[in-house]
């Protein structure tokens, strides 16, 4: 592990007496450093042409469009008419979007709650099994990671299904309720819980795995040392572990918050295409405004606040990343 | 000593009981996916296909447009794997050996590109690639997923050609080989490792994304794989047999692939946080 990615291989400069002269005859005739300063720039230039065109253009597309009135007619003609602010007017007075917004906030909060508490958990599970059962754990949460989102979304439909869910029956047969013949997206709490099941089950491996793999990199010295000035296992996760780990629990609570907060594959997959608005998140607002009702300047707007209101993480998520970077 | 064993003994149960809640689901769709149709309608679960069946994937098989999602699905993963590969290639190798004005922005860019918020792009993205008319082709999806798929691609390179000593090259060159001969004999087979593990992360984030291709793609001959399944009649009384042998197909080369690199994903991600 220490070899790969971002593995340093800063050897001293070994340059046998033997070698010299062919290494002098070299750098004669290696180009001049005008046309060497240009290679690098050739290699990157593809990549950041494609990042560029397709990422970097969207952006600011977006918030020019949010400044627009561009619906179906506009989408044919292919230009939109400059409105200014009369989009975020318009949906900062509207009600609904208040409680979209509300429901967004509350559902990431869940989702990256229960995602980082059950994954940290495993985690920390997963460097006290013995060597078979972390194997087969590991392979089990490999298997979950690997499952498309559409796979997924049908699998847990399958389990909740009304007249013969798996889950339906076992919650009844444990007695946690009557559950049988239960419809859960009739309420949308009961339908946000699948929706949310879904997603952590779907998330907790990555972040297992990542922090197992943390780690199993902290320094076993340090945490015996601990053990022998008598601190318990509680203190040692505190003040060892966790603060080592912190980078890593920083940089997979803002990546959580980034992907939850704009969730939207679930919501509409497990509503077949047509959300009830008492499960409209942000996005999926959004994206009924613009494709349903062919509002796409609308529909940018709340896509635009949508990305400012998770600005916050992203802030935290992108000091870390340069953080790294400039270690490199 | 016997209460240190009881607890072991008590620790490893519970990794099996988290073992099994998280694979059920996935154990559950391939167990429907082989039961007969009576079995999957049964007011008591039944928890092991017997009799098993085929028919539910001959029936998935036979259904419209299956093999055309299959293949559009493969064209755009080849396509995007392989250009993901060069030109992710070209780009690490310049941010590994050489030093340049404006490498830490690139850098900047390749990781701030992992956050961004993809479904706040939808809208534009699908109005830029109406202009340009690439809406219902595979084209403009390719070079969509393309961006997804690069970040990771030159992040994870890069970490390769670093672990690369200078003197193997420097060694090359001496015995008399071109920059490029060295390139070729020396850092590709060194790198490779991390190309096949690039290539398979393309595969999966390719094969698996839903909501470009959902957009993008309109008429039923030109979906994926990921859009044909979410497509598959789900009204009241689906049919939940065939429903899950799709969806078992679909996953299969997914699940095989992942199990292979699982390692190198989460590591690329997070490479040197603990250290740094």
């Amino acid at each position: 592990m220490s070899q790969g990615p971002g593995g340093e291989a800063g050897f001293p400069a070994l340059t046998g007496a033997a070698a010299e002269p062919f290494a002098v005859r070299r750098r004669r005739s290696l180009p001049t450093r005008a046309s060497r300063a240009i290679w690098p720039y050739l290699l990157v230039a593809p990549a950041a042409l494609v990042i560029g065109a397709v990422l970097g253009y969207p952006v600011y597309f977006l918030v020019r469009l949010s400044f627009q009135q561009f619906g179906l007619a506009e989408l044919v003609t292919k230009k939109g008419t400059w409105i200014g602010f009369d989009n975020f007017t318009r949906l900062f007075h509207d009600e609904q979007f208040w409680s979209v917004v509300l429901r967004t906030f509350v559902f990431t909060a869940v989702n990256v709650g229960l995602t980082m508490l059950f994954g940290t958990l495993i985690a920390l599970l997963l460097t006290r099994l013995g060597r078979f059962m972390r194997l087969l754990l590991v392979s089990g949460l490999v298997l979950v990671w690997a499952t498309p989102v559409v796979v997924a979304v049908n699998i847990f439909r399958w389990m909740v299904d009304f007249e013969f869910g798996v889950l339906n029956w076992t919650l009844t047969r444990l007695h946690i309720g009557d559950f049988l013949n239960k419809d859960w997206f009739v309420d949308p709490t009961t339908g946000f819980a699948v929706i949310t099941a879904v997603i952590v089950w779907g998330a907790i491996p990555f972040v297992a795995i990542t922090l197992y793999a943390g780690l199993s990199q902290v320094p076993g010295e340090l945490i015996e040392a601990a053990q022998i000035d008598g601190a318990r296992r509680w203190q040692i996760f505190r003040d060892i572990t966790f603060p080592l780990l912190l980078p890593i629990f920083v940089i997979l609570t803002s990546l959580s918050i980034i992907w939850d907060f704009q969730v939207f594959n679930q919501v509409w997959l497990m509503r077949d295409g047509e959300p009830e608005e008492d499960y409209w998140l942000m996005s999926v607002y959004s994206f009924v405004e613009a494709f349903r009702l062919g509002e796409y300047g609308f529909g940018a707007a709340i896509a635009v606040v949508m990305v400012c209101l998770m600005f916050g993480a992203t802030f935290v998520y992108l000091r870390q990343m340069i953080r790294i970077g400039e270690v490199r | 000593m016997s209460r240190r064993r009881l607890n072991r003994i008590g620790i490893n149960l519970l990794g099996l009981f988290v073992f099994v809640v998280m694979v059920f689901p996935v154990y559950w769709m391939v167990a429907t996916a082989f039961k007969e149709g009576r079995n999957i309608l049964a007011d008591t679960p039944q928890f092991f296909p017997s009799p098993a069946t085929l028919s539910n994937f001959d029936d998935a098989i036979h259904r419209p447009f299956f093999w055309d999602a299959i293949k559009n699905s493969l064209i755009v993963v080849t396509a995007v794997v392989g250009f993901s590969l060069v030109v992710g290639f070209l780009a690490a190798l310049a941010l590994a050996k050489f030093r340049f004005y404006g490498r830490s922005a690139f850098i900047v860019l390749i990781l701030g590109v992992q956050m961004l918020p993809l479904n706040a792009l939808i809208i534009p993205l699908y109005v830029q690639a109406s202009r340009v008319e690439l809406t219902n082709k595979l084209t403009g999806v390719i070079i969509t997923y393309l961006t997804f798929v690069l970040p990771f691609t030159v992040w994870t390179l890069r970490g390769f050609m670093l672990g690369i000593p200078r003197e193997l090259e420097e060694a090359a060159m001496v015995d008399g080989s071109t920059r490029f001969g060295a390139f070729a004999r020396i850092l590709l087979p060194l790198v490779a490792p991390g190309l096949v593990a690039t290539s398979i992360f393309a595969f999966i984030v390719t094969w698996n994304e839903f909501l470009i291709a959902y957009v993008f793609l309109s008429s039923a001959e030109n979906q994926t794989a990921s859009v044909w399944l979410a497509g598959f009649t789900t009204s009241r009384g689906t049919e939940w047999g065939p429903l899950m042998a799709s969806a078992t197909l679909i996953a299969l080369p997914v699940l095989a692939f992942f199990l292979l690199i699982h390692r190198k994903i989460a590591f690329g991600l997070t490479a040197g946080a603990v250290r740094g």
